[in-house]
């Protein structure tokens, strides 16, 4: 099977870039970090590639508003590149600022399929401040099975990750947007209690509406979540292994990035 | 060029989470008729754009088209009413705006050119009836801090910084009597003693000129204490009086060589590679890697700009690592605080102050936005409280680094170019490394602004990541931070062996108007400077380039052993180097230490303690700091292994972090601290030994070894011009050698920051004596590790480790009112064999929970551990080994005791881990269970502690979810 190739998307303030690309490889992908001046330069083809990872942190300081102005870059000056990518069928994931950038440059939730206007946010948490804390989330059900999101296959009923940042409250644009979503099955991930119950604070860290905390395209190939996948792959990150025994130890973030790269190597 | 004023706020029917924050505060403080506060983010662009181009700004830029609204040029209209006031807060000129940089290349990428600046301001809408002296309390105390920020009148400009006409200033020196001398060092806040002024007299006076101002400024920059410890490599004459009121006296010829660095030539360990001459201590990781590790200090910024302070304090120790051998990755930050305490009520404030929790909340969330944006996990810390700091507090910030074992080491030759790399030099902080070396006054606010900037992680961590690349490429060969003397110790140090030439009028300015002395000795943050080969210098410079950081070519490595400086064609210093290096006078002190009595309390203690252990748990220095760690990224780079906060609901008190700096491979970095500044008020030996114990105690606690920790040293003291503070300074300096000796723990580096005094009306109140102990540990496999919290019902829980009547600066003395005099001592040679058995138990995996022994001692100990771990506990303190006789429970049960532990070990492994244990002191206290309650029998049987862990927990979150946040 060829490898499947991934671009893990760097700029000034990208800072979950090795991580990220640590959890690729760990699932048999071949990675390499891409500043976006060599992207906008043409010097690195996007096209090359079948994954676009684009990492936390705090792209340009996030100045203005978070990923705003990476959002932008994307937007104006990479739109075509980008919007090719997802047509050819390939995959991007945003994780915690990645997501950001895609809310803001409207490459998600996009139900239409323009990526034109932007239909929702992440917005300042209701506590006022960053948190790291470890959250459940359940994989979103309800009433609706279209479930699209290819990659989240196979992952269990609630899952464990950590979630670190101080803008990640999920506002859509109104409640027909968030109908549309659940209609087309978009809503990937939203937050719970440790056993699918209901949240409260700090459940759901960061007041999103419904809970939501992970969402994709109307083609379940490109995802962006505010937890952090990989920070759940290897027994030593969960903050209770010293409790767990052996067997009932479980990788949740890991099943994300071997989904990615299982379909990224058929493309 | 016009300037545009766009205002963004959110839309209704949006939570206004900065606004609510604000309201929040100012209820806080107790201004009651504050009914609600909206939050307008304000832009100043200044270029010539038409209404579409705003438009457009407005649209796809500045304002979230889901949450906010927008309003350009007039702003949105409000008009102030009796109870409705607008309070706009702008940035003073020359403060860097943090924005400025990342709005303007967004504007460029939505194609509007011809930006000319950029600027910000916050505008508060505040609803409520207030006097006019409530409204002047929110401005000047709450919204605002005019260190850096003001008020902008209606309509103001920003001034054009004017241009700058190059005029070479001389200082009449040569003339001067002493009286003059001191009036030049006084009016350009040199800080130099009238001793150190003639010596640079002399020295001029056998060039047969007088200095230019550059020159002296080099000068009190290098020789300030902040960069040459003159203090402690000084000569100090000292005199103790010992417990018997015996005097001995003796001279100590450099305190630094003779105690500190002494244990660590001695004890000659193979894996220190670099110790007390790089920018961090290096010691070996494995057999490919080196990890390094520096912690500084931030205090006088701090106290004055909490937020800048502490920001700029972290991003200058992050820069150490990267500054040692040719730079280090930086994987790991710690910072301990030391503030007033948040419920100081505000008559209490000494003038010019600010309030403690003010000053809290400015420190953490700065320590907050530049770590977490810096990509570096903040794992380990501590907070304490006491009134005495609350003029002076203490902010303690440290780094780890790892580098390739090749890039460990440095060199400059003749020739060689010096390039700076990163932010713009401007006129922030100015005057820093000096006006650290003084005491702070209640108008220190007014006169030392200039000395405290705001900092920039996105520039440090640009610069970060392309340095790493151009050394994974060898495309330089030295490399140093711009920390306090900026350029003029950068660049001095580097050129110190072979000389070095600087062109001041190359260095990239943020603004114009700089003249050569203020670009020279400006500590403008997030700047490097390396040394390359000529032959690198293209492609260097192009690895910069591309990632957009600024790298310019200043300078040239020479052989003369001078600093040349010139600006344009004009020299405008020319310093020997061994004059300006090691021609500081060596000065002479007194030195006293006496040993002081302090009242201890009389009374018998009571037969029912449960109410003093939820005191102790409640108290500011022992309750949880859950709100602060919770703010800091602790996982980011994914190798985090043992959390600052552990358990059943990942809220218990961790003792030291463990990470994994390499993904691939299971070794590991153990990192703790020990501090404690209340034993120190009874004797700064004992102090001493005790933060050292604490910190090697944590690192056994995790499941650690002592045969790979490395020590750093922090002392944060009063005035040591009075010879009290430096006997005081003495005393903790000779335990530092006995005990890191004992131990066999070297110290690697270290830092002293003197005089935290807070003068007020000619008055000094100086901080307690606080040193720092911090501690860095190599595992093996990190996989053994385990953490404090219970694990199983029906586990033993023992104590490992002696106690004794120590209750001089116990946390149950504190409460009762008292110090007392019997302070903690340490035993490094039972404590050594002691820790090393516990640690083989730990990692042969006899132990699942063990935890360190410290403040509110067993008491304090066992009841984390219960209610971290979610089960309760039936114990006696029958079992605990005395290493005197002790007959009160209060003291066996709260006594601080050094080297002792409680350890959790399940019933099968009983018998090995006393098989391991045999020969150093411990105990059986008694079980974990999985009910919840939580009871303690004393020593003639009866039951003096009886609660449930719930209370317990309670009890020591309670301040912080209630009071501070």
């Amino acid at each position: 099977m060829p490898k499947a190739k991934v671009l893990v998307l760097r700029t000034a303030g990208t800072n979950c870039d090795l991580e990220t690309a640590y959890a690729f490889k760990k699932v048999g992908a071949s990675c390499q970090l891409v500043h976006i001046n060599r992207l906008v330069s043409g010097e690195t083809k996007l096209d090359k590639y079948n994954i676009l990872a684009i990492p936390g942190g705090f792209t340009y300081g996030d100045d203005i508003a978070s990923g705003k102005i990476l959002a932008n870059e994307i937007r104006f000056k990479l739109k075509k590149d980008v919007t090719n990518f997802v047509k050819n069928g390939k995959l991007i994931i945003g994780i915690c600022n990645g997501f950001q950038v895609l809310v803001k440059s409207g490459l998600l939730p996009n139900t239409s399929g323009t990526a034109g206007e932007l239909q929702a946010t992440l917005s300042i948490n209701d506590s006022g401040k960053f948190e790291d804390r470890w959250v459940y989330l359940k994989t979103y059900k309800s009433q609706i099975t279209n479930h699209k999101c290819v990659w989240t296959k196979g992952i269990g009923d609630v899952i464990y990750l950590p979630v670190a940042h101080a803008e990640g409250k999920f506002i859509p644009k109104d409640t027909a947007t968030l109908s549309e979503m659940k209609k087309n099955g978009q809503i990937v991930f939203t937050y719970c209690g440790k056993k699918g119950e209901r949240p409260g604070y700090p459940e759901n860290p960061n007041g999103s509406v419904e809970n939501v905390a992970g969402i994709c395209d109307t083609g379940g190939r490109v995802f962006g979540l505010m937890p952090h996948p990989e920070r759940h792959i290897r027994t030593t990150q969960h903050p209770r292994w010293t409790r767990i025994q052996k067997k009932k130890r479980s990788l949740d973030g890991l099943q994300i990035f071997k989904n990615g790269v299982k379909i990224a190597s058929k493309l | 060029m016009p300037t545009h004023r766009i205002e963004v706020r959110n839309k209704s029917g949006i939570f206004d989470v900065i606004g609510e924050g604000a309201k929040k505060d100012m209820l806080d403080i107790g201004i009651k008729g504050t009914k609600s506060v909206s939050f307008i983010r304000v832009y100043f662009i200044e270029a010539d754009l038409d209404a579409k181009a705003l438009d457009h700004i407005c649209k796809n830029l500045l304002a979230d088209p889901i949450t906010e609204e927008y309003a350009f040029d007039r702003g949105f209209e409000i008009r102030e009413k009796k109870d409705l006031h607008v309070v706009e807060v702008a940035y003073n000129p020359g403060v860097m705006d943090p924005v400025e940089e990342s709005t303007k290349k967004a504007l460029l990428d939505l194609g509007i050119k011809n930006i000319i600046s950029v600027r910000t301001a916050k505008r508060y809408v505040i609803k409520g009836n207030f006097s006019k002296n409530e409204m002047d309390f929110i401005t000047e105390k709450i919204l605002c801090n005019k260190v850096i920020q003001h008020v902008p009148k209606p309509n103001e400009k920003q001034p054009t910084p004017p241009s700058y006409k190059f005029k070479l200033i001389t200082v009449d020196m040569l003339g001067a009597d002493d009286k003059t001398l001191m009036k030049i060092a006084k009016e350009g806040q040199l800080f130099l003693s009238l001793e150190e002024m003639k010596t640079i007299k002399n020295y001029f006076h056998g060039q047969g000129r007088n200095p230019t101002d550059c020159e002296l400024e080099s000068i009190a920059q290098t020789w300030s204490e902040h960069c040459s410890h003159k203090t402690f490599r000084g000569i100090i004459e000292y005199e103790e009086h010992g417990e018997k009121s015996k005097k001995e006296t003796r001279t100590i010829k450099n305190l630094l060589k003779n105690t500190v660095m002494l244990a660590t030539e001695e004890l000659a360990k193979k894996w220190c590679v670099s110790v007390f001459k790089d920018n961090s201590g290096v010691i070996e990781f494995d057999k490919d890697y080196d990890v390094c590790f520096k912690v500084e200090t931030h205090n006088h910024p701090s106290a004055l700009e909490p937020y800048g302070g502490a920001g700029t304090g972290i991003g200058g120790v992050i820069r150490d690592p990267l500054g040692t051998g040719r730079g280090a990755k930086p994987i790991l930050n710690t910072d301990v605080f030391c503030f007033g305490t948040p419920d100081t009520p505000f008559d209490k404030l000494p003038p010019g102050a600010l309030h403690p929790k003010r000053v809290m909340k400015g420190v953490v969330s700065g320590v907050r936005d530049y770590g977490n944006r810096m990509g570096i996990p903040t794992a380990n810390g501590a907070v304490l409280f006491d009134e005495r700091y609350i003029g002076n507090p203490l902010v303690y910030c440290g780094n780890v680094g790892i580098m390739p074992k090749k890039y460990a080491d440095k060199r400059v030759d003749p020739g060689d170019i010096l390039i700076v790399v990163g932010g713009k030099t401007g006129r922030d902080g100015i005057h820093g490394a000096t006006f650290s070396s003084g005491e702070l006054t209640s108008e220190s606010e007014a006169t030392s602004s200039s000395a405290v900037q705001i900092g920039n992680p996105i520039t440090e961590k640009k610069v970060t990541d392309t340095i790493l690349q151009a050394r994974d490429r060898d495309l330089y060969k030295a490399i140093t931070d711009c920390g306090a003397g900026g350029l003029s110790s950068a660049a001095g140090e580097m050129g110190e062996e072979t000389g070095v030439l600087v062109h001041l009028d190359r260095v990239p300015l943020k603004y114009s108007g700089l003249s050569y002395t203020e670009t020279w000795i400006s500590e403008a943050q997030e700047r490097m400077v390396l040394a390359a080969d000529p032959e690198n210098v293209d492609e260097l410079l192009s690895v910069f380039r591309k990632e957009d950081v600024e790298a310019v070519v200043i300078g040239e490595f020479t052989d003369t052993k001078m600093l040349e400086l010139k600006y344009n064609d004009h020299t405008v210093a020319k310093l020997d180097m061994k004059f300006l290096h090691k021609g500081v006078p060596q000065i002479k002190r007194k030195a006293v230490w006496k040993k002081k009595s302090h009242p201890e309390p009389k009374k018998r203690s009571p037969g029912d303690l449960t109410k003093f252990l939820l005191n102790i748990l409640s108290s500011w220095n022992v309750c949880s700091k859950e709100w602060i760690i919770r703010q800091y990224d602790h996982e980011v780079q994914g190798g985090s292994v043992l959390k600052p906060l552990q358990g059943v609901a990942n809220d218990g008190p961790g003792d030291a972090c463990v990470i994994r700096p390499r993904l691939d491979s299971d070794k590991g970095i153990i990192v703790s601290n020990g501090i404690n500044f209340l034993y120190g008020l009874i004797d700064p030996y004992w102090m001493a030994a005790s933060a050292i114990d604490e910190a090697l105690r944590q690192i056994i606690a995790v499941g650690g070894n002592l045969d790979r920790v490395a020590i750093l040293d922090n002392f944060c003291w009063g005035n040591t011009n009075k010879p009290h503070q430096l006997g005081e300074l003495v005393r903790a300096s000779l335990a530092c050698y006995d005990i890191a000796k004992g131990y066999g723990t070297p110290f690697i580096s270290g830092k002293d920051s003197l005089n935290n005094e807070y003068s007020v009306n000619g008055k000094s109140i100086s901080i307690p004596s606080t040193l720092l102990i911090s501690a860095m540990s190599v595992i093996d496999d990190v996989t053994k590790t385990i953490s404090m919290d219970a694990k199983i019902a029906g586990n033993h829980i023992y104590v490992v480790g002696e106690t004794f009547n120590e209750m001089g600066g116990s946390h149950y003395w504190k409460i009762l009112g008292f110090t007392g005099n019997s302070v903690p001592r340490v035993n490094c040679k039972k404590g050594k064999i002691l820790m090393s058995r516990l640690s083989s138990a730990i990692s042969k995996g006899l132990a699942v929970s063990c935890h360190d022994c410290s403040e509110g001692g067993l008491g304090v100990a066992t009841a984390e551990m219960a209610f971290a771990g979610g089960l309760g506990m039936d114990l006696g303190l029958k079992g605990a080994p005395q290493g005197e006789a002790i007959r009160d429970d209060a003291t066996l049960l709260f006594s601080e005791s050094n080297t002792r532990f409680v350890v959790e070990v399940p019933r099968e492994k009983q018998k090995a881990f006393e098989k391991f244990m045999k020969g150093s002191s411990f105990g059986l206290l008694g079980a974990t269970k999985k009910q919840s309650t939580f009871s303690i029998k004393g020593l003639g049987g009866k039951t003096i502690v009886k609660t449930d862990i719930s209370k317990l927990k309670g009890a020591w979150q309670k301040p912080f979810s209630k009071k501070a946040n």
